[in-house]
């Protein structure tokens, strides 16, 4: 038993840390707020040239055949430099989508509206596709199955402001039912990899906004000392660490687990990782904020982009109650 | 990342196993709580019981007279004893989990040949005189002094939270024997016998109504020079020294324990039908994935510790989060309780789980009205001692954050 990351581990999270580097610089990032395309057609053939759609695809497929751990340390680094696009949904598409593994085919995914809703007890939303204007296909998400959708074929209004500027949307009122390409194990399936490698995103998210929060903290001057000098700031902090952390031992537990299946229960590993990574997020976010005081209210300062991009991804799981309700029956 | 036990330690854990399941059924009934010979007798007798199998001291390096497993056989021995209900290390805690092991680094030859086989053997018992009403999470502000005389020191002073002091042999001592003001750089270790003149103790009474620990008075006690630990005033570093033994595993028992007794309020909320209300089924499974997580988190501490020796930055976080999380699970057995929980007692019928056989993997064990309440209860100390969540944030926020100091 080794619970640390592989040399190899190690060495891919580098790799797509240096990348992002170079190539999503977060200001260049930024230039896309407001725009219907968030990522250029060469910024996703480099991430589909490192591999990220391609990961865990099988070598005779065309993949590089890794596993679902490996695949979530990459996964940590792109929500981390905010990379937007469809990458998750492209991602679990490719084997099951022509074109998404190579990058030629940018895939989106929506969750049919009352697939969730019964176990969660929400209320049915507005079917919102995420990317649609750059989307090739659309893999829509149902108890029953996975069906997939030509967006071109979809009667979809722009949505004229979406809540995170860098995940431009589209609002339609009917979604056909689509070819079908999997039956409900694949959903199954693909709603507990959207647990775990989302819920990677989202710690990356939220491991941002630690070294976002604490950065200002030591930087920030009041009453003549570092605001992070204080403890009311400091525990602001430490329980983001902490967040983050857990969240992130979770998630890399469930990546495992669904690797080596002997360990544990994937599903519900999965269900948990993806809980705790959204509430990370979400709840890095808002301490991001407030630890940047009223700069943190700002557009300039970039506190916001994370929170806004961790209910983005958490509208790619089933919803924080439904995974709850799913670890508690497996417990 | 690799979550596979290796074959040598698949064959620890299953000789440790049949060991467990041939010699529990032979201990003793356990005695009341309030028994302190009784208890000191009980886990006495199971560290003799370690001992013979080769299993005291699982933490000790093999010159320590230890087994000197390695942290993952030590993360082992801690899931498989909590899975088997085995007993507690008890009186044994200070002994096994500080004073021996400071002393295997910190102490003479002749010390070490003294103190250590005793420790593993169950046959003496050690308590811990560190903290004071006026130095608790300020350690290094203690005030108990200690004055040279001859091949002696004179101690006075008074210590607080002392556990079993009542039945222990000896007791680590931190005392001032720097000027007033010198903190950190004025300490000393001594290893106090109990049955020195000069030693009286008061025990509290705890919030749960129990004495578990209490106030030591120390009035012009002797102790031996021979029996100091490290240089004088050096004492400070010499209790730094017990913390490079944890290997991650601190608290590791007890995320397991707390599965189990999530698994059985999930239990008694089937059987009252509290099952059927979604909010509770939902903080069943919050609470269930946190804690699936800090088991995650145990076993990453343990990986670190394994490869550096120190289990690094996890342990703070993993101490904040399991305490805290240990409060919330036992909010939620009280809330299920109902009017049941204002009773400080069994109840038969009204809380009790529907649950299977002991607690074994995945089978729901019955949780019964008295535990609901006294695990309430005891759960406002997990987030006090050992140090405090405030104390722990602040270490988190400047050891591992790199924050300034205030």
């Amino acid at each position: 038993m080794d619970f640390e990351l592989s040399d190899d581990e190690v060495a891919l999270a580098d790799g797509m840390r240096r990348l992002c580097a170079g190539r999503f610089p977060l200001d260049r990032v930024r230039g896309a707020e407001g725009r219907r395309v968030a990522i250029d057609a060469s910024g996703w053939s480099e991430l589909a040239d490192a591999g990220v759609f391609s990961l865990r695809l099988p070598e005779d497929a065309g993949g590089l055949g890794l596993g679902t751990a490996a695949t979530a340390v990459v996964f940590e680094e792109l929500g981390r430099a905010l990379v937007p696009g469809p990458i998750l949904a492209t991602h679990l598409a490719a084997g099951l989508v022509e074109g998404a593994a190579d990058g030629k085919v940018m895939v989106g995914a929506v969750l049919r509206p009352g697939a969730v809703s019964a176990r969660s007890g929400r209320r049915p939303a507005p079917v919102v596709i995420e990317h649609l204007g750059s989307l090739g296909a659309l893999v829509v998400v149902g108890d029953d199955g996975l069906a997939v959708l030509d967006p071109a074929t979809l009667d979809a209004v722009a949505v004229e402001r979406s809540l995170d500027p860098l995940t431009p949307l589209w609002r339609v009122d009917h979604l056909p039912a689509g070819e079908p390409v999997g039956g409900p194990d694949d959903t199954a399936s693909w709603r507990r990899d959207a647990s775990v490698l989302g819920g990677a995103l989202l710690v990356g998210l939220a491991a941002a906004t630690v070294d976002l929060a604490v950065a200002y903290a030591k930087e920030r001057q009041q009453f003549g000392k570092p605001i992070g000098s204080f403890q009311a700031v400091k525990h602001l902090c430490a329980d983001m660490l902490v967040r983050a952390e857990v969240a992130r031992a979770a998630v890399h537990a469930a990546a495992v687990t669904i690797d080596q299946p002997d360990v544990g229960d994937a599903v519900r590993a999965a269900a948990g990782a993806g809980l705790l990574a959204v509430e990370a997020a979400i709840a890095n976010g808002k301490s991001c904020i407030q630890v940047h005081g009223g700069m943190g209210f700002t557009w300039e300062v970039p506190a916001h982009l994370y929170l806004m991009r961790a209910r983005v991804l958490a509208g790619a799981l089933e919803g924080t109650d439904a995974l709850a309700e799913l670890v508690a029956e497996r417990y | 990342m690799d979550l596979r036990y290796s074959e040598s330690e698949e064959a620890f854990r299953a000789g440790l196993r049949s060991w467990l399941a041939e010699v529990l059924p032979t201990l003793p009934d356990k005695p009341s709580n309030l028994d302190w010979p009784g208890r000191r007798d009980y886990d006495t007798t199971w560290q003799r019981m370690l001992f013979d199998a080769g299993y005291a001291g699982i933490d000790w390096p093999v010159e320590g007279g230890g087994r000197g497993a390695s942290p993952v056989e030590q993360l082992i021995y801690l899931e498989e004893l909590e899975r088997a209900h085995a007993p507690y290390v008890g009186v044994n805690f200070v002994g096994l989990l500080h004073a021996g092991p400071t002393v295997i680094v910190e102490g003479t030859p002749e010390q070490r040949a003294r103190f250590l086989p005793p420790i593993l053997r169950g046959d003496e018992v050690w308590c811990q005189g560190f903290s004071e009403p006026g130095a608790g999470s300020d350690l290094a502000s203690l005030r108990t002094r200690a004055e040279r005389d001859g091949d002696e020191y004179v101690v006075t002073g008074q210590k607080i939270w002392t556990s079993h002091a009542e039945v222990a042999d000896f007791c680590e001592l931190l005392v001032r024997t720097g000027p007033e003001d010198s903190r950190h750089r004025g300490i000393t270790w001594l290893i106090l016998p109990m049955d020195r003149p000069g030693i009286d103790f008061r025990p509290l009474r705890t919030i749960a109504g129990s004495t578990e620990f209490g106030e030591l008075f120390l009035d012009g006690v002797r102790v031996p020079v021979a029996n100091r630990l490290g240089d004088e005033n050096d004492g400070w570093r010499v209790t730094m020294t017990t913390l490079s033994f944890e290997r991650g595993t601190a608290f590791v028992g007890e995320v397991l324990q707390s599965m189990e007794l999530l698994r059985g309020l999930r239990s008694v909320a089937r059987s009252t039908g509290a099952w059927d209300d979604a909010s509770v089924r939902r903080r069943v499974g919050h609470l269930g994935a946190e804690l699936d997580a800090l088991w995650a988190l145990a076993r990453r501490n343990v990986s670190q510790a394994a490869r550096t020796g120190v289990p690094g930055i996890g342990g703070s976080v993993y101490k904040l989060a399991l305490s805290e999380l240990r409060q919330r699970i036992a909010d939620l057995g009280m809330d299920l309780a109902g009017q049941a929980g204002l009773v400080f007692g069994e109840l038969p019928g009204v809380a009790g789980g529907s649950g299977g056989t002991n607690g074994a993997d995945g089978a729901d064990r019955s949780v019964g009205n008295l535990e609901i309440v006294s695990t309430w209860v005891h759960s406002f100390s997990r987030t006090i001692a050992a140090g405090t969540s405030q104390i722990q944030r602040n270490i988190i926020a400047e050891r591992i954050l790199g924050l300034p100091k205030g």
